[in-house]
């Protein structure tokens, strides 16, 4: 095989991946926005189920399906922790304090050899692929759809648009907030584990403030009318890079650009569309 | 006279220095129609934040039915048969009108996420529930027409119909309507005093807070009177109306108001 | 020598309070989580450095510019991209999110304009002499900074305490929908508010690149993350918790440097930020922003 077709098979298969991989952040993100909240932590709990997988299958060699599972429950708890005592405070609080942690964990894998220091872990066996990939985005992406259209998104959406209303109507606002959060730390998780087995490296680095704040951009340039706006954003925001490519160094400068233009111009993201949130047809009424 | 479906003891609640509500204490009777009526910042709302559970009291006791509510979140308190509207109307904006008082159903609702997940054990049915109960108060409000419409769309008066409806999905057992016929036009009000009397002849006990004087004496059985966050007078609609004390804060009030405007 | 790393502490607690001091009367007064905060002690900083570096300006002089510039550039981007928010009364999140696409544009653009190596004032620009007080070594650098953090908090007390637009502005922090019946211009008063906050954050920039005499673009983001540590230990929003809160942060961190290693210093305000939120949400001076869900 030539070596640019080479090249450039190496360079698209890691794009579809990234591809998947960040639509999978895009949901994670999604169900914390879809009730209002706002969380910064999703690439801190994206970082917790990367060392979590890459530890237990470097250091103990645990089957590939049960360290997915493994992965989903150790940033859940890292949920549990941070969001118990802020979710009863304003809104901001949760944002500032997954701030926190994100930063702290960041210098926790720096300063701890366990975790193999500023330059992360290496030599993770390529245990996932594609298939695992796009096959839990396609569950995730399923059971939203599903999740919308019942009792619990139609509380989910209450929550966001009114949520002292919400709560004047018997939505349990503390229960919800914090099984979002646990919800989008699992999903984050599961999307760092994935990365970690299809890339064979990870690093402090990549769990940072830039990784949460473009987590974020997915689903506000997407729009979280629907649990596909986010993922449209990420695929947007992750092929735009490549298309930037010639930019060079001011990509960034453009990603920042249409963030700010989205949020002022386009409030309700790109996919504008509003799915319905009852699974019975209103109209055709059978009385 | 039935056992109260709603008793306030003693309730008082200071924000600061300021005693915003000072030892109010009065009975609504299950099955009938209180009014809580009272000057511009007498403390009506603040009455109603502190029954739904928005503001904890700083001393007293609320009761629904025959149980204390003083500890519980408002979501609990709405679980329990309290439903209730507010004076600048809080519907969900992005929803549709059916959507909105599906979600008014949220309690009762029954929905496993086993069942969620995989559309099945009842799950179609209880949908279905949800819908037609939906449209069932949609037309008892007179908004069937648009159910499928967006909430944030729709006139003001259609709005707080729409939030009368959203209260009533749950069936509670008590309704609070804070202010319903605020910024309606007398044909609106009439309309709106009709729906209010056919739920009151459902047996529907209900509190309302609201300041058209003609409004609140034909649709109310008893009412309580507030001034300065304490209870002036309670009554019959008649009584009340001869009460000196009312006349003087309602009086004083207007006298006050239209010195305002003057300067 | 406990006593020498306590006061090193507390003359980098100064710097970190007047940074948290300008983003909590920012959030405090105009209720938006302002993440472009970050860049304008960066870009304080950067600026006093070209003063210094290309027009051989005084340290001094270079320090009041760019803490004016800051100051200029903060209002700017308020009414560039909050003003407008606000008047469509949009949610307390979506001015999170523009600021954090501006936090994006503005470092990005700055590292791209100038590279995001570390630069470092002139040593002639630097006046490195030092003295002993009470046993203490002070350099001129820590002089200027406690002289600076001092002048600039009185001037904050003296602007909100004592005069006709700080009355206005703490109206605007406890009712901002009365603003407008009192006959005050809301956005202008927005852009005084962001105008000083700005200039503290910048001056915070100039005096933590002097104290470590190392500049560079990202230095601001790095802060903003540590400042959210600072404002939430102090209480959101409450001024003399962000005073106090700094100086507790800048003292711990540097006795971790010396006492514990350097590599974990900057983990100190972070454990802080969770402790807090487990043991007083509300911050040390908070007041009870715990909503009844």
């Amino acid at each position: 095989m030539p070596a640019f077709l080479d090249d450039f098979l190496f360079t698209y298969e890691s794009l579809v991946h990234s591809l998947g991989v960040n639509g999978l952040l895009a949901l994670s993100m999604y169900v914390v926005l879809a009730m209002g909240q706002l969380s910064l932590g999703q690439a801190a709990f994206m970082g917790i189920g990367a060392y979590t997988s890459a530890l237990l299958t470097l250091n103990v060699g645990a089957p590939f399906p049960l360290v997915l599972v493994a992965v989903m429950i150790t940033p859940a708890l890292g949920a549990l922790i941070i969001g118990a005592p802020t979710l009863r405070l304003s809104g901001v609080y949760l944002a500032l304090a997954t701030i926190g942690v994100g930063e702290m964990l960041r210098l926790l894998y720096i300063n701890t050899p366990l975790f193999g220091g500023a330059l992360g872990l290496s030599g993770i066996p390529r245990l996932a692929g594609i298939i695992w990939i796009y096959g839990c985005l396609a569950v995730g992406l399923i059971v939203f759809v599903f999740v919308a259209r019942s009792r619990v998104g139609r509380a989910m959406e209450a929550m966001r648009e009114d949520e002292l209303a919400a709560g004047a109507i018997g939505v349990n606002l503390p229960r919800y907030k914090l099984g979002g959060l646990v919800v989008s730390a699992a999903i984050a998780g599961l999307a760092g584990a994935l990365d970690a087995h299809v890339s064979s490296f990870i690093s402090p680095a990549a769990y940072g403030f830039d990784a949460a704040v473009t987590i974020l951009s997915f689903a506000l340039l997407g729009g979280i009318g629907s649990p596909f706006g986010p993922v449209l954003g990420a695929i947007i925001l992750t092929l735009l890079p490549e298309a930037l490519r010639p930019l060079q160094d001011f990509r960034l400068v453009v990603n920042g650009l249409i963030i700010v233009l989205a949020v002022l111009f386009m409030p309700r993201g790109l996919l504008a569309w509003r799915m319905g949130r009852l699974a019975a047809r209103p109209g055709g009424a059978s009385r | 006279m039935s056992a109260p479906m709603l008793s306030i003891a003693a309730l008082s609640v200071r924000f600061g220095g300021l005693v915003a509500v000072d030892d109010v204490t009065f009975d609504v009777a299950a099955g009938s129609t209180h009014g809580l009526i009272g000057p511009n910042g007498a403390g009506k709302t603040t009455m109603f934040n502190l029954i739904s559970g928005l503001t904890p009291p700083t001393s007293g006791a609320i009761r629904l039915a025959d149980r204390e509510i003083n500890d519980l979140p408002s979501w609990k308190r709405a679980a329990l048969g309290l439903s209730r509207t507010f004076q600048n109307i809080r519907v969900f904006p992005e929803m549709t009108l059916a959507e909105n008082v599906a979600t008014g159903l949220h309690p009762s609702l029954v929905q496993g996420f086993p069942a969620i997940l995989t559309r099945l054990g009842g799950f179609a049915a209880s949908e279905r529930r949800a819908r037609d109960i939906a449209m069932e108060q949609l037309e008892f409000v007179g908004l069937a027409a648009k159910a499928r419409q967006r909430a944030g769309d729709l006139p003001y008066g259609d709005q707080r119909r729409l939030e009368i409806a959203r209260a009533l999905a749950n069936q509670p057992r008590l309704l609070m309507l804070d202010e319903p016929a605020a910024g309606m036009n007398p044909s609106e009000k009439l309309e709106l005093l009709g729906l209010l009397e056919r739920l009151k002849g459902r047996g529907l006990t209900m509190l309302v807070v609201e300041h058209d004087m003609k409004f609140v004496m034909r649709l109310c059985d008893r009412i309580s009177v507030i001034n300065f966050g304490r209870k002036i007078a309670e009554g019959a609609p008649a009584e009340v109306r001869a009460n000196a004390d009312v006349i003087e804060a309602y009086l004083g009030a207007k006298v006050a108001r239209g010195l305002e405007k003057g300067a | 020598m406990l006593s020498q790393q306590l006061f090193n502490g507390l003359v980098v607690g100064a710097t970190y309070a007047i940074f948290a001091l300008g983003f909590t009367v920012m959030f405090g007064v105009l209720g938006v989580v302002n993440l472009t905060y970050g860049f304008y002690f960066s870009f304080g900083a950067l600026i006093a450095l070209w003063l210094t570096q290309a027009l051989n300006l005084p340290v001094w002089a270079s320090f009041l510019i760019a803490v004016l510039a800051s100051g200029l550039v903060a209002a700017l981007v308020d009414s560039l991209l909050l003003t407008r928010l606000r008047r469509a009364r949009a949610p307390e999140l979506a001015s999170l999110m523009v600021t954090l696409g501006a936090t994006l544009l503005l470092y990005s653009l700055s590292s791209s304009l100038i590279g995001v190596e570390i630069r470092r004032f002139p040593a002639a620009a630097i006046n490195a002499s030092a003295f002993d007080l009470l046993g203490l070594r002070v350099s001129m650098t820590q002089l200027l900074i406690v002289f600076a953090a001092f002048a600039m908090v009185g001037g904050l007390v003296y602007l909100i305490q004592y005069t006709r637009v700080g009355l206005a502005i703490r109206a605007m922090a406890e009712r901002p929908d009365t603003i407008a019946l009192m006959g005050v211009n809301a956005g202008a008063l927005a852009r005084l508010v962001s105008f000083v906050s700005g200039s503290l954050a910048g001056a915070a920039g100039v005096l933590i690149g002097l104290n470590y005499n190392a500049i560079q673009p990202f230095m601001g983001e790095q802060m903003m993350l540590k400042g959210f540590a600072v404002i939430i230990l102090g209480g959101l929003g409450d001024a003399r918790g962000a005073l106090v809160a700094g100086l507790i942060v800048g003292m711990l961190e540097t006795l971790t440097a010396g006492y514990v290693a350097s590599s974990w210093k900057d983990a100190v305000g972070f454990a802080l930020l969770v402790l807090t939120l487990w043991i007083r949400p509300a911050g040390l001076f908070g007041r009870a922003t715990v909503k009844r869900a």
